[in-house]
């Protein structure tokens, strides 16, 4: 727990960046330029999604939810994936910002995940004519929300921070199994659930400008979990090394302001 | 540009429960989301600074000392 010293700060090796001392005014430095870059994407993709991409010759406009929809179902698989990531890397190198960073992840993807859900019950119920169906992939979607929520109810509940990390970081990893089964579900089983963007090879000539709305607004997801990420792991880091030096001077100056 | 006038904008072609549905729950979890991170921040901050000037580390005892809240 000691602090580092000059010559461990100035190490040139990446794994530097695995001190949380090191990595604590990184993220803090980094994570207003995510949100910055995230909004200005969002309000182009909704520019984008709103006013030039044309009206769907099957769906009408309701098709506009494909904007949020998409994008968010995207980042709540691929966050899990960075989560197990993670998870793994800390439980090979028992490095301790490899847990707080998937530790920081997790309310984020929990988020688009219950996303994903809602716009989709919400654009089933005039296409489909429900709101929800037991199909592969909608039930699968839905494990993975519950996953998230038991990885934050686990992680929180063990006091123990060095075992919370470990138990979490391993329901992390087998729950992981379940984000191939998400995406090719609708392959793997007949579901009510259209394929792989469908929607857009129907027609060919509005696919240029809806995938551009769709993929500024995925851009904007990344980079947004990116700011939050970075804002919570700080958090995290301040709570797990308030014994150090560095941080008692860090928790005065931010007393003071 | 798509719509021949805002209140057609506002109607999303009949759809706009559904549309607007889905992108106002979405700006609401954003928001509560950054709300809470931010809360969580300056609570952790004030709770920590409290914690140390109560009780000073100076040397961490065996075996840590996490405290229990």
């Amino acid at each position: 727990m000691r602090d580092l010293n000059e010559k461990d700060l100035r190490g040139k090796s990446l794994m530097r960046f695995a001190s949380p001392q090191v990595f604590y005014p990184v993220a803090g430095r980094f994570a207003p330029w995510f949100a910055a870059v995230a909004a200005v994407l969002a309000v182009a993709g909704l520019y984008v999604g709103f006013f030039v991409a044309p009206t769907d010759f099957q769906q009408g406009e309701v098709y506009r939810v494909i904007f949020i929809h998409v994008p968010a179902a995207w980042m709540s698989m691929f966050v899990y994936l960075v989560m197990a990531f993670w998870s793994a890397v800390g439980l090979v190198l028992n490095t301790r910002l490899s847990f707080m960073m998937a530790r920081a992840l997790a309310p984020t993807g929990a988020m688009f995940c219950f996303v994903a859900l809602w716009t989709g019950a919400l654009w089933g119920k005039p296409t489909w004519g429900t709101y929800w169906v037991w199909d592969a992939r909608l039930t699968s979607q839905l494990l993975l929300l519950f996953l998230y929520l038991g990885y934050i109810a686990l992680t929180e509940a063990i006091e123990d921070s060095r075992r919370a990390d470990r138990a979490g970081a391993i329901l992390a990893l087998v729950g992981a199994v379940n984000v191939p089964i998400i995406y090719f579900s609708v392959q793997w089983w007949n579901t009510l659930h259209q394929g792989a963007s469908v929607s857009l090879t129907k027609a060919p000539s509005m696919a240029t400008t809806m995938l551009a709305g769709m993929l500024l607004m995925a851009l904007a997801a990344w980079a947004y979990t990116f700011a939050t990420a970075f804002w919570r792991v700080r958090s995290l880091i301040l709570e797990r090394e308030r014994h150090t030096d560095w941080v008692g001077a860090e928790l005065e100056r931010l007393g003071s302001r | 540009m798509q719509w021949e006038s805002w209140s057609a904008f506002w109607d999303m072609g009949g759809s706009a429960l559904y549309v607007w549905g889905s992108y106002a729950v979405t700006a609401a979890c954003v928001a509560v989301e950054l709300l809470l991170l931010f809360r969580r921040r300056s609570e952790t901050a004030r709770r920590l600074l409290r914690l140390r000037r109560a009780a000073p580390p100076g040397r961490p005892a065996a075996g840590g000392n996490e405290e229990k809240t």
